[in-house]
């Protein structure tokens, strides 16, 4: 067989072909090349980076939230150990089967078996869950000793935000709760995002919350493709939070806080010189540390459907018509007013004629004639229908806001109300309706529109007993290291001789045989109290009511029963602490608001006697 | 019957000389590739031997034993057996449908009693084989005409459906264009294979529409549109090129890659090993891995261009084209070139079936290299003794 011409033919088209083939051949390894260099030269910083970012993970590490404090140092608001169970399903193997063990040591309800077995489901098998949290150290110690017997199950320590006075201090203090989606805006502190992290909803721990939080840690992991951290690169421990120093005493807020916490009421203690609150209660009252693990639904529920609104801070956001306490400014405007003098007299009947309707005295057969200061220890209302002729209204209400009526003062807390001091002007600008004659004898007596809070009823009687120094009330002593700076409280210029008289016609109310406070009086010399009363009523006396004989609050449902005022200072000698309290539906001043005050004031007396000595 | 086996046309040459006559450049240069992955699959596994380093090892001599068996027989025999061999890895291929089992969501593999087998890797070389001796067979002036393509496409449509049912879309490509590479070169005339193209182009969407699983339309979809999903099907294919891209020039060094130990790279110890390489030795790892590839196929070329035979010729130039598509097929795949398709990094990728069919093939090659000077003659006049 020779090489016919066919086959020298395809010998030399197949080697064309080859080097065609061979040439793309060389020709795609190029595109390769190209490629490759494209990848890992001119683009590999990019990718150096994106392959970082995908190593490495960086933990956040919350820092320890800054403790609150009372004036003496002691903690109101402090971290413990929490004691909280986790459960890894891979370690754990058969997840209900590991739940259902640990249910027998500690109860599990069915919401978390839900949310674990869920977790469990989602989430990469290596992924810790936490199961239950706050557990007793009983139970953690009990759940370590099973150990061998509960694989995947594992006991931590975390830190939470302890409350040790739990309720006395809920709404000073306030609560930390976890972070809801909607506190986190895309500038916020990375530490919100710290799934464990908790922020302040309330009071003082949210005023302070920028202050308390800190600043978080971080530690640098490098993890696996499926998220399992390999090992860690670095880590620095964030910072703990500041320290936030209140003028709050602790006894002294646990004494008034025992005093009320039967009642639906407020309490304030201030200092009348320096405006610092000692103490500030509101009843009934909730504990905060609830908050922190998580709420049952059912106290919840409860506490929301309270009638006697246990989350209300009554001391700065309850408003009450402050009643006959309203006479101590009444009396210091129409002194101040130069119109009236102290001796001037009137003649209590019972009742006043104005217009074509009777105005009632409190006393249903009247006092007699009185002068001012008889009026006030008395609490006449009669007199002060009488001044309510000879004064202008406007010059009241230009009082009330002097003595802080009207005021919102920022004591550090959120939220707050300012209270409403009437006035024609008022009335036509907001009501649209003009200010009747009426009216006037309505508001001097403490009722009608007129409305304070404790908290200002506590800045009026401060500002007497200091003799007219226009001290504003305050919270915050320190933060972390800084003392918070404050001013000595300026003169308000009014007239000794007129302060004085208030004074003495208070110290008249609770040291003078009749005095309505004369059964709450503090028999010691060196610490009596000087105080007023104030009862207001909460339903209208139908003329057919009078005429039958009004009926005794004992006899009335609770809800429709007077509220008990009292406002006071002590000792009268030398004032240093002004007492407000008002307690809801508690029938009158004299009976259920002056003795917790008489009692607030004599421990805080005693307390300092025995402390100077 | 044994030294029978080692004999050339007419005269007799020991084993030893053929021995001697082995193109040992070829085979140190497919040494060093294979010595690549072995490296590599050490580094895979964190830097043991365990897992993978010496079970390619195992394989790798054992397809070393098939590749001197292969290389040092006579030619003949292998054009003897050509057909036999097509009809078995076709039987074999046939057979997956039935008793193959599920491998990452195709029907791949195929249990022979105590390790498993791709038979769509034999069938390649099959494929090249049989084509080659048809075109031997064929009088040089019928290879233009028409009715002599038809039994060539029929050989290489039958495993190209049999892959498309399994389905493996990859390799019943990548086997279409190696029956259509091996066409070209027995010398069909141009105007055919742009008619081919064209009619290609023109069937994708009927393709697309009636041949194509969901899961392969996702993977061309995830490759034209990678950005829109970058933790799902295109995390692979992300994950691939920041590997390669953050390996730089130099690498980071040996065992060193993080994308590889931290496991980042999807199936690293096959389909995507030459991230490995590119991301521990760098842009010096990747070039160096294709100048090899480049030096082999080079070395094939020049032997298929020496052959005296057609069958010689037409056998090498083939299963170089085979070697070539799979180089090419993956590198472009992992660097995100083409779309994300089953297909092994010849040598280096983990993986019994393929490396050692592969050399089994350049054992071939290399039979066509010591049998470079024997002239064979077409199967009407083959017994020239």
């Amino acid at each position: 067989m020779g090489m016919s011409k066919w086959d020298g033919w395809r010998r030399y088209e197949f080697t064309r072909r080859a080097i065609i083939a061979g040439g793309l051949q060389l020709g795609l390894f190029g595109v390769l090349g190209a490629r490759l260099y494209y990848l890992q030269v001119a683009q590999s910083d990019r990718y150096s980076a994106l392959a970082e970012q995908n190593r490495i993970n960086t933990v956040l590490l919350a820092p320890e939230r800054g403790l609150i404090l009372d004036r003496n140092g002691t903690e109101l608001a402090s971290s413990r150990e929490n004691f909280r169970v986790i459960i890894v399903p891979e370690q754990a193997g058969d997840v209900p089967q590991a739940l259902r063990r640990l249910n027998r040591l500690v109860r599990l309800n069915d919401a978390t078996l839900k949310r674990v077995l869920e977790s469990a489901r989602r989430l990469p098998s290596f992924v810790a869950i936490p199961v239950v949290e706050g557990l007793s150290w009983r139970q953690f110690a009990e759940i370590n000793l099973r150990a061998p017997e509960l694989p995947g199950i594992h006991c931590e320590v975390g830190r939470l935000r302890h409350y040790p006075h739990a309720d006395a201090l809920a709404h000073v203090v306030g609560y930390v709760a976890p972070v809801r989606p909607e506190d986190i805006e895309d500038n916020s502190d990375s530490l919100l995002r710290i799934p464990e992290f908790r922020i302040g909803r309330s009071g003082i721990e949210t005023r302070f919350d920028t202050h308390l939080r800190g600043f978080a840690g971080a530690s640098r992991v490098e993890v696996n493709a499926a998220g399992r951290v390999v090992r860690e690169l670095e880590r620095h421990e964030g910072q703990s939070g500041t320290e936030v120093t209140l003028s709050l005493d602790l006894p002294t807020q646990l004494r008034l806080n025992d005093l009320l916490k039967h009642e639906s009421a407020a309490g304030v203690v201030m200092d009348v010189h320096s405006g610092e609150i000692l103490a500030m209660v509101s009843t009934p009252s909730y504990d905060p540390n609830h908050f922190s693990t998580g709420i049952p639904v059912e106290r919840w529920r409860a506490l929301m459907g309270n009638p006697d609104t246990p989350f209300l801070h009554k001391a700065i956001e309850g408003q009450y018509a402050p009643g006959s306490t309203f006479k101590l400014i009444v009396a210091l405007a129409a002194l101040e007013s130069g119109i009236v003098n102290s001796d001037e007299t009137y003649y209590c009947s019972g009742k006043y004629l104005f217009g074509r309707r009777n105005f009632h005295c409190w006393k249903e057969h009247g006092h007699g004639r009185l002068n001012m200061l008889g009026a006030i220890m008395h609490s006449c209302d009669v007199y002060f229908y009488n001044l309510a002729q000879r004064i202008p209204i406007e010059a009241i209400a230009a009082m009330a806001q002097r003595m802080g009526f009207g005021e919102k003062f920022d004591i550090d807390l959120p939220g707050g109300k300012a209270g409403l001091v009437p006035s024609p002007q008022w009335k036509r600008e907001t009501l649209g309706e003009n200010w009747y004659g009426g009216e006037n004898l309505i508001t001097v007596v403490g009722q009608g529109y007129l409305l304070a809070t404790p908290l200002q009823l506590a800045v009026m009687t401060s500002r007497i007993a200091n003799g007219g120094m226009a001290v504003f009330p305050r919270m915050v002593r320190r933060i972390g290291d800084e003392d918070v700076k404050y001013t000595a409280a300026p003169s308000m210029g009014l007239s000794p001789s007129s302060v004085k008289f208030i004074q003495d016609s208070m110290y008249a109310v609770s040291n003078r045989p009749g005095g309505t406070a004369y059964g709450s009086r503090i028999i010691d010399p060196s610490m009596q109290l000087a105080g007023k009363t104030g009862t207001t009523q909460v339903r209208n006396i139908s003329a057919q009511e009078r005429r039958s004989g009004v009926i005794k609050n004992e006899q009335l449902a609770r809800r429709l029963r007077d509220h008990a005022l009292f406002v006071a200072y002590a000792p009268s000698n030398s004032p240093r602490y002004a007492v407000s309290i008002v307690v809801e539906h508690g029938g009158s001043g004299s009976r259920a608001a002056a003795p917790p005050a008489r009692d607030i004031l004599q421990f805080l007396l005693t307390r300092k006697r025995q402390s100077a000595a | 019957m044994i030294t029978g086996i080692f004999r050339a046309f007419g005269r007799r040459v020991s084993f030893f000389d053929k021995l001697a006559a082995l193109d040992y450049t070829f085979l140190l240069v497919l040494v060093l590739i294979a010595s690549i992955g072995v490296l590599m699959l050490y580094s895979t596994a964190g830097g043991s031997m365990e897992h993978r380093a010496w079970a390619q090892l195992l394989r790798l001599s054992i397809g070393m034993g098939l590749l001197l068996l292969a290389a040092l027989v006579d030619i003949k025999i292998w054009i003897n057996l050509a057909y036999p061999i097509y009809i078995l890895a076709l039987g074999i291929l046939f057979l997956v449908e039935f008793i193959g089992y599920q491998s990452m969501g195709a029907q791949r593999w195929l249990h022979v009693a105590i390790f498993s087998l791709q038979p769509s890797e034999p069938m390649k070389i099959a494929l090249v084989l049989v084509l080659a001796r048809y075109y031997h067979d064929l009088a040089a002036e019928k290879t233009v005409k028409f009715s002599s393509m038809i039994f060539p496409l029929i050989l290489i449509a039958l495993p190209v459906v049999l892959l498309l049912r399994q389905p493996d879309l990859g390799t019943a490509i990548l086997t279409m264009v190696l029956g259509t590479g091996i066409l070209f070169l027995a010398g069909i005339r141009y105007r055919y294979f742009i008619s081919a193209i064209l009619l290609g182009l023109a069937s994708v969407p009927l393709i697309w529409q009636f041949v194509l699983h969901p899961y392969q339309q996702q993977r061309i979809l995830t490759f034209l549109y990678p950005e829109q999903d970058p933790m799902g099907a295109g995390y692979h294919i992300l994950q691939s090129k920041i590997a390669l891209g953050s390996g730089g020039i130099f690498g980071h060094g040996y065992l060193g890659g993080t994308q590889n130990h931290l496991d980042f790279l999807p199936e690293k110890e096959t389909d995507f090993i030459f991230t490995v390489l590119a991301e521990e030795i760098g842009l010096m790892g990747s070039f160096g891995l294709m100048f090899l590839y480049a030096i082999a196929l080079l070395l094939i070329f020049l032997i298929a261009a020496r052959s005296s035979s057609h069958f010689g010729r037409m056998l090498a130039m083939g299963l170089g084209i085979n070697f070539f598509l799979h180089a090419f097929g993956n590198i472009a795949m992992v660097t995100g070139l083409i779309p994300v398709v089953g297909m092994p990094l010849p040598l280096v990728s983990y993986g019994g079936s393929a490396v050692v069919a592969m050399l089994f093939g350049f054992g071939l090659v290399m039979n066509v290299h010591v049998h470079q000077s024997v002239g064979v003659g077409s199967a009407t006049n083959l017994d020239l003794r």
